[in-house]
């Protein structure tokens, strides 16, 4: 056969394994980064159960909440961006774009000012309502009433309204946190997109969810893949395509807005990662989940890598890196929607 | 007599409705609140070829696609083998009917092989434990329409007719007594269209299947199908044996053309040679 798909389970299998070696190689050397470097060798003392007491507790309590935060967000926003590109069927939604990150955003930072002493694990359910509220927006303004088209969703008309409510929930967090008391406003600082900072408490904020929510997505793999070939097809083949749409947003909105929690809006991880794994995987969901997921934490953790090795002592967010490189991105794909 | 006028033959009336796959109560469908279809009540036979005809508008792919509950009922009802279609598990009704909508798209890359498991979709669980019976299925679609040789092939790879096939194929998967077709021949080249439409009455002939299409071309809606179901603006005007309904009142009547009619050689059947308009 001359034209055999090039889109095989090995192939994928083969992107996984190098995906996930980069991503232990990255994890090693980030964790040897700092003000004191750590030799690498040190580091993979440390991860086997050994090396001395201050270099475990540099690691390990210090540096590696950082790193886990960094992959854990980067997988949980692309495999968000991959599954709202499914099931909206629009190359162009992802969560920064369609409300999801500003309205999580926001109502994180709403939810911490009137409640600073709530329980931590508190802030990732109001980033959620938000998520929500954020996403109904964007849904509802790019709606184009009556007419034939009455349900059409343009993709190019959502992309327009998902970037003009995201600024504007972006400017009316900055406008709180302005207004916000010095102390709450620096801890607030990081939901524009960095996981600088990052300690054990944002750790264990996100990681609950990832834990829940990434298996979610994969279980949803072959619903996407239906949902994928059309409403028709897929309610031809048995599928409640209404319902099937909901549950798959449901879990690709939450894990945008638990995501937040941990490190903002990291911009364009959720356009990106996914259209790159699409090249890569092709567009079964079995495959192209686990590789955007994969592709999404390498992405975040070498750029917040990238951004503490630059300019040492100064760290550049890592959501920076990611939008400098996604932005162009986007501007390519609104150029060759229709 | 083949003109019944609308709705369904009175002789057919008294057979129960669970003896039918597709049947019709007085079913309206619209968009909104424009009505398509005002009221029908219909009856498709089993193990028949049913061709819909009817000009541009006239609410025959509407019918199809409400037939395969693509489509939300505005009142009235649907009976599949005499049960409330909309009250069925979708799943269920995705074991018993099949539907190829028109111009299905599927994701860049996909092969032909990928595309035909999704036909076995309505059959797995929860997790896509590829059973026996499944790979046996995929196999049977893909050597009935003739795919084997390209199951690895992506399907933008293929020609015109190719894609068709493949498209039949996943439908074919499905293992249903009932396969809808919404103008499968659109977009094909001469030959491609043969091939569908033989594939279309083969399917009939050695799996007794019942198929429903909605086919534009006159001469191929007579000669490759059992009956006929000629429609205007949202009703029926004709019914019956593919032989039978096509006559030169009919022709005008629903596609306003003055018509020749010869006996096709090989089937005795109308041969249609439209030579000019009555509007």
């Amino acid at each position: 056969m001359i034209h055999t798909s090039r889109y095989t389970g090995r192939r994928a299998l083969f992107i996984g394994v190098l995906l996930l070696g980069a991503a232990l190689l990255l994890g090693i050397l980030a964790l040897g980064l700092g003000a004191v470097k750590t030799p690498t060798g040190d580091v993979v003392q440390v991860l086997l159960g050994r090396g001395d007491e201050l270099t475990r507790q540099l690691v390990l309590e210090l540096r590696a909440p950082r790193i886990v935060v960094a992959l854990l967000t980067g997988a949980m926003f692309a495999a968000s961006g991959a599954m709202m590109q499914g099931v909206i069927r629009n190359p162009l939604a992802s969560p920064d774009i369609i409300g999801v990150g500003a309205g999580a955003g926001l109502a994180a930072t709403l939810f911490l000012l009137a409640w600073p002493g709530a329980p931590p694990g508190g802030l990732p359910w109001a980033a959620l309502a938000g998520a929500w509220a954020g996403f109904a927006l964007v849904l509802l303004l790019s709606r184009e009433w009556g007419g034939h088209t009455g349900n059409a969703l343009h993709p190019v008309r959502l992309a327009l309204v998902g970037v003009a409510v995201a600024a504007a929930l972006g400017a009316a967090q900055q406008l709180v946190l302005v207004r916000a008391p010095d102390g709450l406003g620096a801890a607030l600082s990081f939901l524009t997109g960095t996981v600088y900072g990052a300690d054990a408490v944002r750790a264990a904020r996100v990681l609950p969810w990832a834990l829940v929510l990434l298996p979610a997505a994969l279980l949803c793999a072959r619903t996407l893949d239906v949902l994928n070939l059309g409403e028709d097809l897929a309610t031809s083949l048995g599928t409640r395509v209404g319902a099937a749409r909901l549950f798959c947003l449901a879990v690709a909105v939450a894990l945008a807005g638990a995501a937040v929690t941990g490190a903002g809006i990291l911009g364009f991880v959720g356009l990106l990662a996914p259209h790159l794994a699409r090249l890569l995987v092709g567009a079964r969901h079995a495959r192209l989940l686990p590789v955007a997921m994969l592709l999404g934490a390498v992405l975040v953790l070498a750029a917040d890598t990238l951004g503490r090795a630059l300019l040492p002592p100064t760290e550049v967010p890592a959501g920076i890196f990611t939008t400098l490189v996604g932005a162009p991105y986007f501007l390519y794909l609104l150029r060759r929607t229709r | 007599m083949s003109r019944q006028g609308r709705g369904a033959p009175t002789l057919r009336k008294a057979i129960p409705m669970t003896d039918f796959p597709l049947a019709t109560e007085k079913l309206r469908l619209g968009y909104g609140s424009s009505i398509i279809i005002p009221e029908l009540d219909l009856r498709v036979a089993g193990g028949r070829v049913t061709s819909i005809i009817g000009p541009n508008g006239c609410g025959k792919s509407t019918l199809l696609r409400a037939l395969a509950r693509l489509l939300p009922v505005g009142s009235g009802q649907i009976h599949l083998y005499g049960q409330a279609l909309h009250a069925l598990p979708s799943r269920e009704v995705a074991r018993r009917l099949a539907i190829l909508p028109q111009g299905p798209t599927a994701p860049e890359g996909l092969s032909v092989e990928e595309l035909v498991w999704f036909g076995r979709h309505p059959h797995q669980g929860r997790f896509p434990v590829r059973r026996e019976e499944d790979r046996e299925a995929v196999t049977w679609a893909l050597d009935q329409t003739g795919m084997r040789i390209f199951a690895g092939r992506p399907l933008e790879s293929l020609s015109g007719g190719q894609r068709q096939r493949a498209w039949i194929a996943m439908s074919l998967a499905q293992q249903t007594d009932i396969l809808l077709l919404d103008e499968p021949t659109t977009y094909l080249d001469p030959s491609h269209q043969l091939e569908v439409l033989h594939l279309a009455q083969r399917l009939n002939r050695e799996q007794g299947k019942t198929v429903v299409m909605v086919l534009h071309d006159l001469n191929q809606a007579v000669r490759y199908s059992d009956d006929l179901i000629a429609m205007k603006g949202g009703e029926v005007v004709a019914q019956g044996e593919a032989g039978t309904v096509l006559t030169p009142e009919l022709l005008r009547e629903v596609f306003d053309l003055k018509a020749h009619i010869l006996a096709d050689p090989d089937t005795g059947k109308p041969h249609v040679i439209p030579y000019a308009l009555t509007r």
